[in-house]
């Protein structure tokens, strides 16, 4: 067992973990943080992306141990005092999500991309998102969406 | 799936990671970023008994200006060889070949060092590495020591590196006046591997290409150079046509893999078809 202390959506916790625990068995299991979900075995799909110290990471390939004295942000943590962030805002009203597994991870990778690149093109966005699979073959209406947040000025 | 179970340690210096390293023996392996690494033990094809985290490491980050070369340290993210200017400035090969590897939040957190030691031959940065004659820099038992990258790989997933010797940074050359750079990457959907990579280098003078270097991902058990095409391209005409002929050797000496990706005489031919596009941007034609 180890000893981590993480920041998560905010709030710190301490814990013991086994070495093996990946960070987001730990988010869901440990901290009931099952807004990020487990996609694939492979870290292909991104749909467990979250914020760790401010660059997105795909939480099924880093070890909770390796996350001692981070700051984790899921998609549990970006509504400030009740209200939506612009992204979730955003991919309400252009219809980006059909089952919706895939969102919680496109969004976080979508936080990333306009946190380097706040006026991406299409081209770029694609891009961006390009370690996020939806396969519901969503991609005009995330695309879409997240333009839109763009263009309203998220910048974090 | 979960790992296997492990012991786990992150030393916060070079000598206490290579002495745990060296006590773990066979079964021990080094982490970074992890972003190769874990995919197989969650996958179980590795089950390492000790991980030795050397994400604490000092002594493995940053970036150096030493004059002919840039020193860059092991732990530097992708992301990071991607942004970084001086990198961009003296050996924007690197950074342009890093910009492909994966996708954005791989490259957050994996690692060149981590990239190169894990030696996968379908990966972009060992072939940009013997492209341009970088030198791996290892400390172990038995002090440090400098290994050039066409002696480094030694086969697939294997290194020069020894028991309890850790990758602590990379000596890359700086690209010179009158040297252009290219990575052309042939891959079938975003984020894959590379089905055949080529990273070019070539100085033109006069119309002509002084000289070339070639590095080739996925055509060998390890990355190789297209010597044939190199010696080829020297003293060719700086047009498409002669790049393309000088090309058509690319694939000589090589014994590229048969898998659900390509069969190898494909890969052949993409090794020839996109090392004269490589030449060609490379040497600004």
């Amino acid at each position: 067992m180890a000893r981590i202390t993480v920041t998560v959506d905010g709030v710190t916790y301490s814990d013991d973990v086994e070495p093996r625990l990946l960070l987001v068995h730990y988010l869901r299991e440990r901290l009931g943080k099952t807004g990020t979900p487990i996609g694939c075995d492979t870290s292909n799909c991104g749909a467990c992306t979250v914020q760790m110290d401010g660059a997105s990471v795909k939480s099924c390939s880093v070890l909770a141990v390796q996350a001692d004295g981070a700051d984790i942000t899921t998609i549990q943590g970006l509504a400030q005092d009740g209200e939506w962030h612009p992204l979730q805002r955003a991919f309400h009203e252009q219809h980006a999500l059909q089952c919706g597994y895939c969102t919680p991870g496109m969004i976080m990778a979508a936080v990333d991309l306009l946190r380097t690149n706040p006026h991406p093109t299409e081209q770029e966005i694609r891009e961006g998102l390009e370690g996020n699979l939806c396969r519901c073959t969503g991609y005009e209406n995330i695309v879409r969406a997240v333009k839109s947040a763009a263009e309203t000025g998220v910048t974090s | 799936m979960i790992p296997s179970a492990f012991d786990y340690t992150r030393p916060t210096s070079v000598d206490e990671a290579i002495r745990a390293l060296t006590d773990a023996g066979e079964d021990g392996k080094v982490i970074a970023g992890g972003q190769s690494l874990l995919p197989l033990m969650r996958l179980r094809l590795a089950a390492p008994a000790m991980l030795v985290d050397v994400g604490a490491l000092g002594d493995l980050r940053g970036i150096r200006d030493e004059g002919d070369w840039l020193w860059i340290g092991a732990l530097t993210t992708h992301d990071e060889v991607v942004h970084d200017p001086l990198i961009r400035e003296h050996c924007g090969l690197l950074s342009q070949a890093a910009g492909t590897v994966a996708d954005p939040a791989v490259r957050h957190r994996g690692t060149l060092g981590g990239s190169l030691a894990h030696a996968d031959p379908a990966a972009d940065l060992p072939a940009v590495a013997v492209a341009l004659d970088a030198t791996l820099l290892a400390r172990g038992p038995g002090g440090e020591r400098s290994i050039g990258a066409g002696e480094f790989f030694q086969d697939y997933l294997t290194t020069a590196l020894g028991p309890g010797e850790i990758l602590t940074g990379v000596r890359v050359p700086k690209l010179g006046e009158g040297w252009g750079y290219h990575y052309e990457k042939f891959h079938r959907t975003a984020q894959a591997w590379a089905i055949v990579g080529v990273a070019a280098v070539a100085r033109r003078s006069n119309g002509q290409i002084g000289e070339a270097r070639i590095g080739l991902a996925n055509m060998g058990t390890v990355p190789v150079r297209a010597s044939a095409a190199e010696a080829a391209a020297a003293g060719a005409a700086a047009d498409r046509d002669a790049l393309r002929e000088a090309a058509q050797r690319a694939d000589e000496g090589t014994s590229p893999p048969s898998d659900l990706h390509g069969a190898a005489d494909y890969r052949r031919h993409l090794a020839r078809v996109l090392t004269g596009r490589a030449l060609a941007v490379a040497s600004g034609v």
